[in-house]
């Protein structure tokens, strides 16, 4: 079991992954990948069980990344976790590159479901966990949703359904950012509030702090304890965590840096020298 | 099976078999269990039925979600509400990722009768025969669809099955072997070939009899899928009938009809003709009074083949 401290090393190499590989697509998401970083390593090097020697172990713990643009940052802890070689992580959004712009889970060793259109994630989840329900399996669904995704109709109906079939063995959490494309939530279409709409469907709901790996273990925790409703971990954060000029800006929604810009985020990411 | 049976009901009893053979078999509806007749299947099995309620989008994303555990899912509502409203999610989420996901979908075309154009799906083989991947089925009477669902339920991959309201004349015995990606040659004939698809059928079938008392030798053949198209048995009946006529209870963009024509244009151009809905939405009637009025009947086939050759 890694520690605390071998958790957000682990975190800051997956920053550093991202900013490097979408310096060399010129392509994708870096505000909403920065963002998950803790998240993505609480699941993936603690909490899930999983193999990454056999990605299709049918009593695995399943992961859905249903804001799929964040591609690179399961891309960077699939590839930290062993699931490949960490040179593939240079030809994302190339031709002929097993790591596609959105998840694909025919060519992505480790990807539990093609996402990439927002919503349809967590009704995929739903079902998986439906799946383990009728089998009485003990393996556990995750989906992690954007908040601007939450304004997607699918994430509702999903939302009522998995709580109709009391799916106790699906977690999500919402990379709760606060921004999207067009600016602030609340300024787009606002989502609040999001955790009473939430309890009124009939989920748990826990808030808590994103970055902070003592919050997001307390809430796996519970929401594994909780019985007879799925649960929802609103997880607030910040866009574009760890590079400051990226932070809370929805500009770095989808933009590549240069490679100025590359340099001197990898600098503050402390990366620089593994280049 | 009786001489007349609405392909829902035969997909009901054919869930009913399924269920018992295959224990991987789901099924999952959209508050329409009863009009599906997946309620059959809910009887025998409450533990693999799932009510999504009225909701076709989560209805394609569960089932999505499902077969990646190794589940066959069997996801059905009206044919208008499966591919229309839900139909990203049938692209992205099963499509794309090849998941072994049925979607079979019944009230297909005009024949869905007084509810009206809202309710009438006729693009529905147009926009599932455009995704990569997915297979398209539109049995022709109460034998073939049952045959089609276990033959669907075999095959690892998503399948699109259209079935109807209305009851159709049986056409086919229990012997009939049904094939994916096979046409049927029903009756041969050397003057013209019409290809028929779902409750058309039955009806070209009797206007090539009407036809042949009249001294025309018609050929007919069964279309029932759609995709893979069987561009073999469409380019034989071009050699040898020189002419084709496609007939379908569908728009005739995109449908059937499109389909032969793209097999023909770039095989064995001879001069085509397409029966079925004229860029036109429905409206409100009996089944056969929508069908008359849009001239989905024996004697408009009789008529356009009679002018035609």
């Amino acid at each position: 079991m890694k520690n605390y401290e071998e958790l957000k090393s682990i975190a800051s190499i997956l920053r550093i992954d991202i900013i490097k590989m979408l310096e060399k697509s010129q392509s994708g998401h870096p505000g909403g990948s920065l963002s998950a970083c803790e998240i993505l390593t609480a699941l993936y090097f603690k909490e899930m069980n999983i193999d990454p020697k056999n990605p299709h172990w049918e009593d695995r713990d399943r992961f859905v990344l249903s804001k799929g643009h964040a591609a690179p940052v399961l891309y960077a802890a699939l590839a930290e976790r062993g699931y490949f070689p960490k040179e593939e992580l240079n030809s994302l959004r190339k031709i002929n590159s097993m790591l596609q712009g959105h998840p694909d889970m025919k060519g992505t060793p480790g990807v539990d479901m093609t996402t990439g259109s927002l919503g349809q994630g967590l009704s995929a989840a739903s079902g998986m966990a439906l799946a383990g329900k009728i089998d009485k399996k003990d393996y556990r669904v995750y989906a992690l949703v954007g908040d601007g995704e939450v304004q997607e109709g699918i994430i509702w109906e999903a939302a009522m359904s998995a709580a109709h079939y009391k799916l106790d063995n699906l977690t999500v959490l919402m990379d709760h950012n606060g921004l999207q494309i067009d600016g602030k939530n609340e300024d787009v279409m606002n989502i609040e509030p999001i955790d009473e709409k939430f309890k009124s469907f009939g989920w748990h709901v826990i808030k808590i702090d994103g970055h902070n790996f003592e919050e997001i273990f307390a809430a796996l925790e519970e929401a594994k304890n909780t019985k007879g409703k799925p649960t929802m971990i609103i997880a607030s954060t910040v866009k574009g965590k760890g590079v400051s000029f990226m932070e809370n800006q929805a500009g770095w929604h989808g933009k590549a840096p240069s490679s100025e810009q590359a340099q001197q985020a990898l600098e503050e990411l402390g990366g620089v020298e593994n280049d | 099976m009786t001489n007349s049976m609405a392909t829902r009901e035969a997909y009901g009893e054919a869930l009913k078999k399924l269920g018992s053979i295959n224990k991987d078999v789901v099924v999952l509806d959209a508050d329409l269990s009863g009009s599906t007749k997946t309620a059959v299947f809910k009887s025998e099995y409450p533990d693999r039925f799932f009510n999504v309620g009225i909701a076709e989008q989560n209805l394609m994303g569960t089932a999505a979600g499902l077969a990646t555990a190794g589940k066959i899912p069997f996801a059905s509502t009206f044919a208008v509400f499966a591919t229309g409203r839900a139909f990203e999610i049938i692209r992205n989420s099963i499509c794309y990722p090849k998941l072994n996901v049925k979607v079979a979908a019944t009230h297909a075309g005009l024949t869905v009768g007084e509810d009206g154009a809202t309710h009438q799906s006729i693009e529905d083989i147009s926009l599932m025969r455009s995704l990569p991947n997915m297979v398209v089925l539109n049995p022709a009477d109460g034998v073939e669809a049952e045959k089609c669902i276990m033959k669907a339920a075999e095959y690892k991959g998503p399948v699109y099955i259209r079935l109807g309201r209305s009851k159709v004349p049986t056409i086919f015995d229990e012997n009939y072997n049904f094939e994916i990606g096979k046409g049927v040659l029903l009756k041969d004939g050397s003057d013209a070939t019409i290809i028929a698809t779902g409750i058309m059928v039955s009806k070209a079938l009797e206007a090539s009899k009407m036809l042949e008392k009249e001294g025309k030798s018609i050929r007919v053949i069964n279309m029932s899928t759609i995709k893979p198209i069987d561009s073999d048995i469409i380019i034989k009946a071009a050699k040898e009938t020189k002419k084709i006529i496609t007939v379908e209870e569908h728009s005739i963009i995109g449908g059937l009809g499109s389909a032969v024509a793209e097999v023909l244009s770039e095989n064995y151009p001879v001069p085509l003709k397409r029966i079925g809905i004229n860029d036109t939405f429905g409206e409100s009637g009996t089944a056969d009074d929508v069908l008359e009025k849009y001239g989905l009947t024996v004697e408009n086939i009789i008529k356009t083949t009679k002018d035609f050759i």
